[in-house]
């Protein structure tokens, strides 16, 4: 065993410093596509698999963005990679303000949005419990949320623990384009937690269905089995991006900075 | 190859007689054609003898219009158990004389959500576990019927979770199903992709260029290394094993990373298209071989270090077995077969892309059947994988190919490949074992895609490796087979 002891030390500190420190490859995530407020669509739109692109005003709705970045290969004039995995791809406080660009009034809601989720989440900030379930991903989501737990991001450092009792939970981290099979376990689970509670759809498959939206073994959001407070776009989100969701979701984030809407 | 028979017992019967010459039984699944009769196809893996690529064949035979029922080839052909009853799920058409029909993919009614009995006897009970597992998993229901400590039956519910990928793809263009193929296993994007596309440039007489027939093998092998470790770090978890978990965890990671500096995604997501790939990796090739090596050496001393602690050797030596008799009755595929002696690697048996041109060591000499020589097969995957690795970045071509690129001279990564119609079969090797894509074309639109992932074929054999295994080498068990159930319940 004593070789482990030793092993354990080889490479030193891995864990990131982020949120207190920037961290480089948070920063050069590549997220959910967005347009500019300003972009004059002439010509034809390219065709989104996912139906994420609306014309008139331009608008692309990063809850349906899979990422496969045809229109940025497309359209480089209308079309652009968001940047960094806390920037204007990450989490938001209501569906609505996932659809970029934000018309003006999204900016109202998602601040009463953020008012209600603080009253509830004012005793959570220091210690926060997980229950993960699965509503029908494709598995990288489930690596993702793993990464969480491993030396490089390691969310203990920041009073976050997973727990395997819905009874001991906070928040309700929901993957997957919502398989009927798992209406009941998921009802059973989010009715099984505690007051207060959050729910984050993680992945663009739990907030629109992704390319799924239109089967009929899924429900196409995991919004139509159980309340979302938090809304997590990316096919898959990265580790970066689920560690902000789950920040914004118990407040520790405050107002200002990134990571906000 | 697509042979049709007059009808299903003749094909059961063609089946066997192929399956007993020594080819493998790789799938069943059947289509209803608009207004037409059910159309029963198995697939069958042909061995490439020489210089002779082996392929995998399609055996067909409709039924008789309106057919509510026919003979269930489960009795004769043990591996079609599951694929029968997944025909039975989607078509609600009876196989007379399956053993055992209760709905595997599509949640059925409240009955189907009772606890069952199969074994008798003082004392035993059923644990449910799952499809809410306790930890950052997918979700499955194991019924494990237990006297306390061991595992006398078990039994899976993987309907959960189905999604209907399957039939999300008709309607679609090539270029949209390659996105839903990267998506039906997530862990398995690249291979899904490449089986996929696969079958797509069959259809379209289309073959990727050699640069992009290397790019994507790099992809595919990095894909498998991540995977790997990934099972390396759950078995470690299970076992307690804290500095090994982290450590272990801390390479899959960086791999994840170089796979998201290469490509843009931490799972080489939109790098295969049908024609090659979309664009050529986005490091260059000595920095591609640095981070290798250095990769390499990292994995290698901690695998080392792992494979010399006895505490964790002990929880794996003789858990789980799989006897080689049945792995090769059943033709297991991946990791799971050739631990048990049984190979049939679809990179050297039936190669695609760069494989032809790369040197494959093939992993033998195994033969325990156990967790502990999965484990070991998957470190003889890594190894292999850092050699093709190794070889694919020090190949001129990719060089050349950054060189052309730079130039602007010409696009040697990718050909047009729009097929107008017809039907293929595609297949590439995933971490998990082979994967087939089943394409059928018309005027440029997918009409139906079967997708046939390794986790699907390789769960079922998990019912049958719990011999003298307690309930604590559970986890461990699960780990070693390293499966999706996404890729499972599609």
């Amino acid at each position: 065993m004593s070789i482990w002891v030793l092993r354990g030390l080889r490479d030193g500190v891995v864990t990131t410093r982020w949120p207190a420190r920037p961290d480089a490859y948070a920063d050069a995530w590549r997220g959910p596509v967005l347009a500019p407020a300003s972009a004059d669509p002439m010509g034809p739109l390219p065709l989104c698999p996912t139906g994420a692109i609306s014309a008139e005003p331009l608008r692309v709705d990063q809850g349906r963005c899979i990422l496969c970045g045809r229109c940025v290969a497309e359209r480089p004039d209308l079309f652009a990679w968001s940047q960094g995995a806390t920037g204007p791809g990450a989490a938001a406080l209501t569906r609505e303000a996932l659809v970029v660009p934000e018309p003006p009034e999204t900016d109202e809601a998602v601040a009463a949005a953020r008012a209600r989720l603080r009253a509830r989440t004012a005793a959570l900030r220091r210690s926060v419990h997980i229950r993960h379930v699965d509503a029908g991903s494709d598995g990288s989501e489930e690596w993702e949320i793993q990464a969480l737990l491993g030396p490089v991001y390691d969310i203990h450092r920041l009073g976050v623990f997973f727990t395997a009792s819905p009874r001991h939970a906070d928040v309700l981290l929901v993957t997957g384009a919502g398989a009927r099979g798992m209406a009941g376990p998921l009802r059973t689970t989010y009715d099984g937690m505690p007051d207060p509670k959050v729910v984050i759809a993680a992945g663009t498959d739990a907030v629109s269905g992704g390319l799924l939206s239109e089967s009929e073994a899924v429900t196409g959001s995991i919004a139509a089995m159980v309340p979302v407070d938090v809304w997590l776009p990316g096919s898959p989100p990265s580790p970066f991006g689920i560690l902000n969701a789950l920040l914004i979701a118990v407040g520790t984030l405050a107002d200002g900075g990134k990571g906000t809407r | 190859m697509t042979i049709t028979q007059p009808a299903v017992t003749a094909l059961w019967d063609e089946l066997l007689a192929r399956t007993s010459a020594g080819d493998r039984f790789a799938g069943l699944f059947a289509t209803k054609p608009e207004g037409g009769a059910l159309v029963l196809s198995a697939h069958v893996a042909v061995k490439g003898e020489g210089e002779a690529g082996g392929g995998i064949d399609t055996l067909e035979a409709a039924l008789p219009p309106g057919a509510a029922s026919y003979p269930a080839l489960t009795p004769r052909l043990g591996a079609a158990f599951w694929y029968e009853r997944e025909i039975h799920d989607r078509f609600g058409v009876v196989p007379e004389g399956h053993p055992r029909l209760t709905p595997l993919i599509r949640p059925g009614s409240a009955e189907d959500h009772a606890l069952p009995r199969h074994v008798a006897g003082y004392g035993i009970f059923t644990i449910p576990h799952g499809p809410v597992r306790s930890g950052v998993l997918e979700s499955i229901e194991y019924l494990v019927e237990t006297p306390g400590e061991a595992i006398p039956h078990l039994n899976m519910r993987v309907f959960y979770k189905h999604r209907g990928v399957e039939n999300r793809f008709a309607g679609r263009t090539p270029a949209d199903g390659v996105l839903l193929a990267e998506r039906a296993e997530g862990i398995a994007s690249v291979a899904h992709a490449l089986a996929f596309s696969h079958a797509v440039e069959t259809i379209a007489g289309c073959a990727p260029p050699p640069a992009a027939a290397l790019v994507r093998v790099l992809h595919a092998e990095l894909e498998r290394i991540a995977n790997h470790l990934d099972v390396a770090v759950r078995l470690a978890d299970a076992a307690g094993l804290a500095v090994a978990t982290a450590r272990l965890a801390l390479h899959k990671e960086r791999v994840l990373r170089l796979v998201s500096r290469l490509s843009g995604s931490r799972f080489g997501r939109g790098v295969v298209i049908p024609g090659g790939v979309s664009a050529p990796p986005r490091l260059p090739p000595a920095e591609i071989l640095t981070e290798v090596d250095t990769l390499r050496r990292a994995v290698t001393a901690d695998a080392e270090a792992l494979m010399a602690t006895s505490s964790f050797l002990d929880r794996l030596r003789g858990t789980g077995p799989l006897s080689p008799g049945r792995a090769h009755q059943h033709g297991a595929l991946g990791p799971v077969g050739k631990a048990a002696g049984y190979a049939d690697d679809a990179r050297l048996a039936r190669p695609y892309d760069g494989y032809p041109s790369l040197a494959v060591t093939p992993v033998r000499g195994h033969a325990a059947g156990d967790a502990l020589a999965r484990l070991r097969v998957r470190w003889d995957e890594v190894d292999q994988s850092f050699g093709l690795l190794r070889q694919v970045a020090s190949f001129g071509l990719l060089r050349q190919v950054a060189e052309d690129l730079a130039e602007r001279s010409s696009d040697p990564l990718n050909l047009p490949c729009e097929p107008a119609s017809g039907r293929a079969v595609g297949w590439a090797e995933a971490p998990q074992g082979e994967v087939i894509y089943d394409v059928k074309i018309d005027a440029g639109r997918l009409v139906r895609c079967h997708p046939r992932s390794a986790s699907f074929h390789n769960l079922v054999l998990m019912h049958e490796v719990f011999a003298g295994d307690i309930l604590t080498d559970f986890p461990f068990i699960e780990a070693s087979f390293g499966l999706s159930v996404a890729g499972v319940a599609l």
